[in-house]
């Protein structure tokens, strides 16, 4: 049945095709690659036979009675209606399953809930839909956001393999090393979830919350965002890289020089041009989602900024509405999450973009100004 | 004839009065409980129609048929139509028509508030539905509009969705207080509580939850209503306030609450059991007490759905042992029913056919309420597909077969006729089949790693997701069937007598066939 309706459909759409070639049959939950994962694991399994054994024995019991106690073959009814021995017994010997199995459980959560003697320490942020990650101990942060093409999610291209679990960068972190976690979130509850772990942990506004792992294996893992989190829940992808250590410390020192070399563009002399181009790199990750890449937005939530008389007006209002956000509602202030010249750069093209000629721009070093001017 | 001669008519008490009057100014608990029943199914028809949606969109990867922000609002009005419009109400009609007959009590205590009580929950639902074609659209945060996603990321229409649950809460507290009211005077002399019927323990103990429940779901979206419009932080943290605070008074809410949605069915399926296995209930003072433990253990698990949120490793601890501990109650009822067919006379007419498969899929549902006990494997599980499967195993068999084996069992009572069990047959196989395949792959998307509440998906979890719309489709035209057979049978067909199944047992089968107006002005004597 299943095989023959899957035939059927794949002939009907050829859109179809790649979900049909890539899709597997996987029923269970993964063991992981970290003691945690594995651990989980074979809590999972466990308690998942202690079920099945309970099922048989007591679906057998009532199998057996409608196959065998059935008044069209002329069974006739007994009258018991009480057993003082047999139900203190499936009182009890529930109980102590239960707490046979509250044993196991409870030692692999105290593990779970040691997050000391960390070696990498890194913080993690939920936005509306992107993740932030900052290596506290070395000073540079990023974000990592989807790269699934729009074009594949709207079935205007073939589906790639990792088809919504792929991002710009990833999180990278060191093999056999004990990894915390800080998660937090700057607008809605997010969940960072990456099943290869056994790390699922809320990022809550105005909480910090820890987690750790210890991943032996080097490789990429994915996961997802599990908190519903406004409309693009489903399009921001957790994807970790687990490499040798040599490659780690090679990989941070690399992010520590580009970090400063970003925050000496802030001096550089740039032009109306210079800014626009970047500035439409850094509206598309950073904006686009709500306002959409065409400027028109999504009234009455997200309104547009095309011919808008922010966009168009006055520049102060302009930079203000950007770097602080509008309390109460979805717009974020990002003058903490974007370098002042993606600030300045993003400011520039949406004054520019989609027939806002206004042909005006603003300097990294003005947004500076008004950051410290505050 | 004039609408001045019926009232008139009425005052007489010679039956019910004629036209649109009689409905809306009834107190007769037999009106209001069918006018209950019929609300309860159109609400199960619009919000099993969005779950058609849902399933449509997740046929295939990709997105075709809605946008996320729209896949977000049928979700979130699917899930708070089901639960208050369908399942709530439901249970409602049934303890209306059914607890006088069972205690053999003349009428509801207070037919006034009850007629109230019902209107109350049309006006509410029209204000739900309404939101949907608001500027920014319906509600979109799901059922569980978790703070600050429904406050300060909320659309506009969320103050209509406040006030929607708030005029809901009024409905059910009134309810509520009928039912308690109801069983504590107006039971007939003789009948003690340990000789009460099952059906009205479980009522009474439901009853109980929903008057300690409904006020705190009722101070939870006050507080969003006031964060919303007037400027308050109770949920802010960027104003001092405590987004998993809303979480810990949704759930104390929350929990409370689904067992709200399954005890009345545990109690109906203790009555057709026994009748279709012609031999008393296995256990009846054990059912009496599992449902009390059960009900006073579901105010102690709340935080077993924010294991994620990051609870201290005591309270972890302790929500993890609670949550293990509410099976073995659970259990005693399983264990019960299945005592009750061993060694019966057993015969599978429709309401049999339903209560038989609650049994056991109810006990699946069980079985992963289970395993989500488990803290640590939580981890893995919350939010997942996983958790989705757990909820519709114990929701779709449980509440809902409980619903349909109950209105097979009476329907021969309310309307004096046979219903047609060739189709209410079919009806359960095309249901359970269809049921099955829907939600059973849930249990593997989940596991395999697919989260829930999303409306596009990686390509691994292509082909169950498949398997599930086609089986969530078949569920959903099967119910067309279910109105057919109602109609058909409240139209005409074989004359039910007045105790039209043998093994049945209670008051109710002492009445006449249908039911007429008014049963039992003077008490019945119970021995
Ligand atoms: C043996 C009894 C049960 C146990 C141990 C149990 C346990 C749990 C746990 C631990 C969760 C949270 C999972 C998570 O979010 O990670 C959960 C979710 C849920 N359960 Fe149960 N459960 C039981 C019976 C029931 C019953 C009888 C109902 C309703 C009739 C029910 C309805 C739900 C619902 C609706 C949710 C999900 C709510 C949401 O997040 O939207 N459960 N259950
Ligand atoms: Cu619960």
């Amino acid at each position: 049945m299943r095989v023959h309706a899957k035939r059927a459909l794949a002939l009907v759409t050829g859109l179809l095709l790649p979900a049909v070639v890539m899709a597997d049959w996987t029923m269970n939950m993964t063991p992981g690659v970290t003691g945690t994962s594995n651990q989980i694991f074979s809590l999972h399994m466990t308690i998942l036979w202690i079920c099945v054994a309970i099922g048989v024995v007591v679906f057998g019991v009532m199998f057996w009675s409608i196959f065998a106690h059935r008044k069209s073959q002329g069974y006739k009814a007994a009258n018991f209606h009480e057993n003082t021995l047999v139900e203190v017994l499936w009182t009890a010997i529930p109980f102590a399953i239960l707490v046979a199995m509250a044993v196991p459980a409870t030692a692999t959560l105290i593990e779970m809930y040691d997050t000391t003697e960390s070696e990498v320490d890194i913080k993690i942020t939920g936005y509306q839909w992107r993740w932030q990650y900052e290596y506290i101990n070395d000073d540079f942060g990023y974000f990592s956001s989807l790269s699934t093409p729009r074009d594949q999610i709207e079935n205007r291209q073939a589906k790639g393999e990792n088809y919504l679990l792929e991002v710009d960068k990833p999180l990278v972190i060191p093999v056999g090393k004990k990894v915390r976690f800080l998660l937090t979130a700057n607008d809605v509850i997010h969940s960072w979830w990456v099943p290869e772990f056994g790390v699922k942990k809320d990022a809550i506004p105005g909480f910090i919350n820890e987690t750790w792992t210890r991943v032996d294996e080097p490789g990429i893992y994915r996961g997802q965002c599990t908190e519903l989190c406004g409309k693009d829940h489903g399009f921001m992808p957790v994807v970790v890289e687990a490499v040798p250590e040599e490659e780690y410390a090679a990989w941070v020192a690399e992010q520590k020089e580009a970090a400063e070399a970003e925050r000496q563009l802030t001096q550089k002399d740039w032009t109306l041009d210079e800014l626009i181009e970047r500035g439409e790199k850094a509206y598309a990750s950073a904006c686009a989602s709500c306002h959409q890449p065409n400027g028109a937005g999504m009234p009455p939530a997200f309104p547009a900024l095309k011919g808008s008389p922010i966009a168009t007006g006055d520049m102060a209002a302009h930079i203000d509405i950007v770097v602080n956000g509008v309390s109460g509602t979805a717009m974020q202030a990002f003058g903490g999450q974007l370098s002042e010249v993606d600030l300045a750069a993003v400011i520039t093209y949406e004054r520019n973009a989609w027939g806002n000629n206004t042909g005006e721009m603003v300097t990294p070093k003005e947004i500076f100004d008004f950051k410290n001017k505050e | 004839m004039s609408a001045v001669a019926d009232t008139h008519n009425q005052e007489h008490h010679h039956g019910p009065a004629k036209g649109i009057s009689r409905w809306l100014l009834t107190t007769n608990h037999k009106d209001i409980g069918s006018m209950y029943l019929i609300f309860s199914f159109a609400m199960f028809l619009l919000g099993g129609s969005m779950a058609m949606v849902i399933r449509a969109e997740l046929f295939q990867p990709g997105l075709q048929i809605v946008q996320p922000e729209f896949f977000n609002q049928m979700t979130t009005m699917h899930g708070l139509i089901m639960v208050f419009g369908a399942v709530m109400p439901a249970f409602v009609g049934l303890a209306n028509w059914m607890l006088p007959l069972m205690i053999g009590a003349p009428d509801m205590a207070l037919p006034r508030m009850n007629n109230w009580s019902f209107w109350l929950l049309p006006c509410a639902f029209l204000i739900l539905v309404s939101t949907l074609f608001m500027e920014g659209g319906a509600p979109n945060f799901g059922w569980t509009f978790y703070a600050p996603l429904s406050t300060t990321y909320g659309p506009p229409s969320t103050t209509f969705f406040i006030f929607a649950i708030h005029i809901m809460g009024v409905s059910s507290i009134m309810g509520a207080i009928n039912v308690i009211a109801t069983i504590l005077n107006l039971r007939a002399p003789g009948m003690t509580l340990m000789k009460m019927p099952l059906f009205v323990w479980t009522w009474l103990i439901t009853a109980f939850l929903l008057i300690a429940v409904m006020p705190v779901l009722a101070g939870a979206v006050t507080m969003m209503l006031m964060d919303i419009n007037f400027g308050t932080s109770f949920f802010d943290a960027s104003g001092g306030g405590d987004p998993v605070l809303f979480q810990h008074v949704f759930w104390f809410f929350g929990h409370p609450e689904v067992y709200i949605m399954i005890l009345p069915a545990f109690g109906a399926i203790s009555h057709i059991v026994p009748a279709f296995s012609r031999k008393p209930l296995f256990g009846y003072p054990s059912m009496v007490y599992a449902t009390g433990a059960i009900a006073l253990l579901s105010f102690l698990v709340w935080a077993h759905h924010m294991f994620t949120v990051g609870i201290p490793l005591a309270g972890q601890l302790f929500f993890m042992y609670a949550t293990l501990l509410i099976a073995v109650p659970t259990g005693v009822k399983v264990f019960n029913w299945v005592t009750t067919m061993f060694r019966g006379s057993l015969s599978f007419e429709a309401p049999m056919l339903f209560a038989v498969a609650f049994i056991i899929l109810f006990s699946i549902g069980g079985f992963s309420g289970l395993m989500l006990a488990i803290a640590p494997a939580d981890f893995q599980y919350h939010d997942t597909y996983f958790v989705v499967a757990h909820f519709h195993y114990v929701l779709v068999p449980g509440a809902i077969f409980g619903i349909f084996a109950s209105a097979y069992f009476w329907l021969p009572k309310w309307t004096g006729n046979m219903y047609d069990e060739t189709l209410a047959k079919t009806h359960f196989w095309l249901s359970f089949v269809g049921m099955n395949l829907a939600f059973f792959p849930m249990h593997f998307l989940g596991l395999a790693g697919m989260p829930r509440r999303i409306p596009d998906y990686a390509l691994q979890f292509a082909d169950f997701n498949m398997v599930s719309s086609i089986g969530a489709f078949m569920f959903g035209v099967t119910q067309l069937l279910f109105l057919f057979i109602v109609v058909k049978c409240a139209r005409g067909g074989e004359k039910a007598p007045a105790k039209p199944w043998d093994g049945a047992e209670g008051l109710e089968w002492t009445v006449p066939s249908p039911a007429p107006y008014h049963t039992f002005t003077t008490p019945p004597e119970v021995k």
